[in-house]
């Protein structure tokens, strides 16, 4: 997050700075690899030492050969195009659905009361839970494993759209009154640009949801997907394979965030937010 | 002329914030509000921007009622409310999106210039200082080329220096186009500088109390013996009027008004 936020803050310096910096940007990312790629060699060097057989944690050369395997099989591409499929139409359906019913329950006070509450009562049921019933009413297939991660994804979207509705500045509405702005456009000029801010970063809840729910929806039977890799390595006990899923997981997480984030950054730019570490003075 | 004819307002929860408070403001005068807390200050303004219904009397301007923000009354508020995610020069032209662009652009400059900003057409608001700020948000305000202009203790949150800076660079804009100024602040300096008359209100409820004018010469000299006893007669009236055993100059009127119905 940190080495992102880096260039605008630097292109509205009105003096250009001395060229310390420079080092800086790449020390700042190589500083956050230090600790796994030192944990990642280490390991290499206990196995490679015969200090311990790495067979329940193999090193990282065996992920690494894997996940090579695999990628030349043309396997792994095909389960990471079905998690991938099901986390974005999971992720798609969840946003529509609580952006939609977020922003009604934050614009209007009548519409909150009727429906709130049943939604956060529904809230408060842990997602699993609907698993049995999601199988009986749409089948073993994909339907029931989108469904489960859309419902993941919707409360975290629900929740942060409302509430970000609802916080919105009076004083900013009220400049928007004086100015005679029409619904729409007090919808359009103020009212979204003002929660834009939490509407993305509940985005990046419900995305990280939907990786957390796509892994539960491919436990419960599914012929491909990462999810699928996890299961089939415990049964066969291939520990590397496992940990292959593991990591292109967090690749894929990683990446899908970092791409919610870079796509609303020129949306964001004027924020005046508490930013530590940005190394201002 | 904006008239105010026996405005009054009473809250949800009962508070009598406004009673009766009649004035008649030509075009062009600069009127200032002065008073104590809960004096109904703010409420009154905020009755004449249309922001909140006055729940008796009526509120005209050039004989049109005023019950919702009206397109010729601009309000500059205490603290400058600029929008964050706008550059200055979108800020300036907020309310102006319906104007032509290449119109727009040229109204957007010269206010710019006007103030004194051109320079900071593309900064950010969070990049302004508190003065910087509310000059933006004065030069919002005055590119709808309003009729009258309220303003609610706009430069309370500044530091005397620029206060004092800003109320000059007031003056000067007001001097272009001279719309009516309805000015509420607690600073008695504030109000001699600026304006032509000076309403002292009283508070619980609130009335109006004294009306003071002020015949000075423009360019006002601040060290002058004359602006000195205008200085005092408003601090008088305003220590009488938070002073409930005090006699109240308007109450002859209402006696009558009361004995009336």
């Amino acid at each position: 997050m940190a080495m992102t936020l880096d260039t605008p803050v630097d292109t509205t310096q009105p003096l250009a700075r001395p060229s310390a910096p420079r080092w800086r940007r790449w020390m700042r990312p190589a500083l956050g690899l230090l600790l796994p790629l030192t944990a990642a060699i280490a390991w290499e060097l206990v196995v490679g030492a015969g200090w311990s057989d790495g067979r329940l944690v193999p090193p990282p050369s065996k992920i690494i050969f894997t996940i090579d395997e695999l990628a030349r099989s043309g396997e792994l591409l095909r389960h990471i195009i079905a998690t991938l499929a099901r986390v974005g139409a999971g992720f798609g359906l969840g946003v529509a659905a609580g952006t939609i019913l977020g922003a009604i329950s934050g614009y209007w006070g009548l519409a909150r009361r009727l429906l709130d509450p049943t939604i956060q009562a529904l809230r408060a049921i842990p997602s699993i839970a609907w698993v049995p019933l999601f199988i009986l009413w749409l089948g073993i297939f994909e339907l029931s494993k989108v469904a489960l991660i859309a419902v993941g994804v919707f409360f975290p979207v629900y929740l942060g759209v409302m509430g970000a509705i609802l916080s919105v500045d009076r004083k900013i509405v009220e400049v928007g009154r004086t100015f005679r702005l029409s619904g729409p456009a007090m919808i359009r000029r103020i009212l979204l640009p003002a929660v834009l801010p939490a509407y993305v970063v509940s985005l990046r809840v419900g995305l990280g949801l939907g990786w957390m729910f796509v892994v539960a929806a491919e436990f419960m039977g599914a012929s491909e997907g990462l999810g699928y890799l996890l299961i089939d390595g415990q049964q066969l006990g291939k520990p590397a394979q496992i940990l292959a899923a593991i990591v292109i997981f967090a690749i894929l997480g990683k990446t899908t965030d970092w791409l919610i984030e870079l796509a609303a950054k020129p949306f964001l730019r004027w924020q005046d937010a508490f930013a530590p570490g940005r190394g201002e003075p | 002329m904006l008239v105010l004819d026996r405005v009054g307002k009473t809250y949800l929860n009962g508070v009598n914030a406004l009673e009766r408070f009649s004035v008649e403001i030509g075009l062009g005068q600069i009127v200032a509000v002065i008073g104590g807390s809960g004096c109904g200050k703010s409420t009154l303004l905020r009755a004449i921007a249309g922001l909140d219904r006055a729940s008796h009397g009526a509120i005209t301007l050039d004989g049109e009622t005023i019950a919702a923000p009206h397109p010729k009354v601009g309000i500059i508020f205490q603290e400058p409310r600029l929008l964050p995610w706008l550059s200055v020069a979108d800020n300036i032209g907020f309310g102006l999106s319906d104007v032509p662009s290449a119109e727009r652009r040229a109204r957007i400059a010269a206010a710019l210039a006007k103030v004194g900003l051109a320079d900071k057409a593309k900064a950010w608001p969070r990049e302004l200082s508190g003065g910087q700020a509310q000059r933006v948000s004065i030069a919002r305000a005055l590119v709808m080329r309003p009729e009258v202009l309220l303003l609610d203790e706009p430069f309370s949150a500044l530091d005397a220096f620029t206060r004092r800076d800003l109320q000059d660079h007031l003056l000067d804009l007001w001097s272009e186009t001279r719309p009516t100024l309805v000015l509420v602040t607690h600073d008695v300096d504030e109000a001699v500088v600026l304006a032509d008359r000076v309403l002292v209100m009283r508070p619980r409820p609130g009335r109006l109390f004294e009306r003071i004018d002020v015949n000075l010469a423009r360019p006002r000299d601040r060290n002058s013996p004359l602006f000195e006893t205008t200085k005092r007669r408003v601090l008088t009236a305003l220590d009488r009027s938070l002073d409930r055993d005090a006699p109240d100059p308007a109450a002859g009127v209402e006696t009558g008004d009361a004995l009336w119905w």
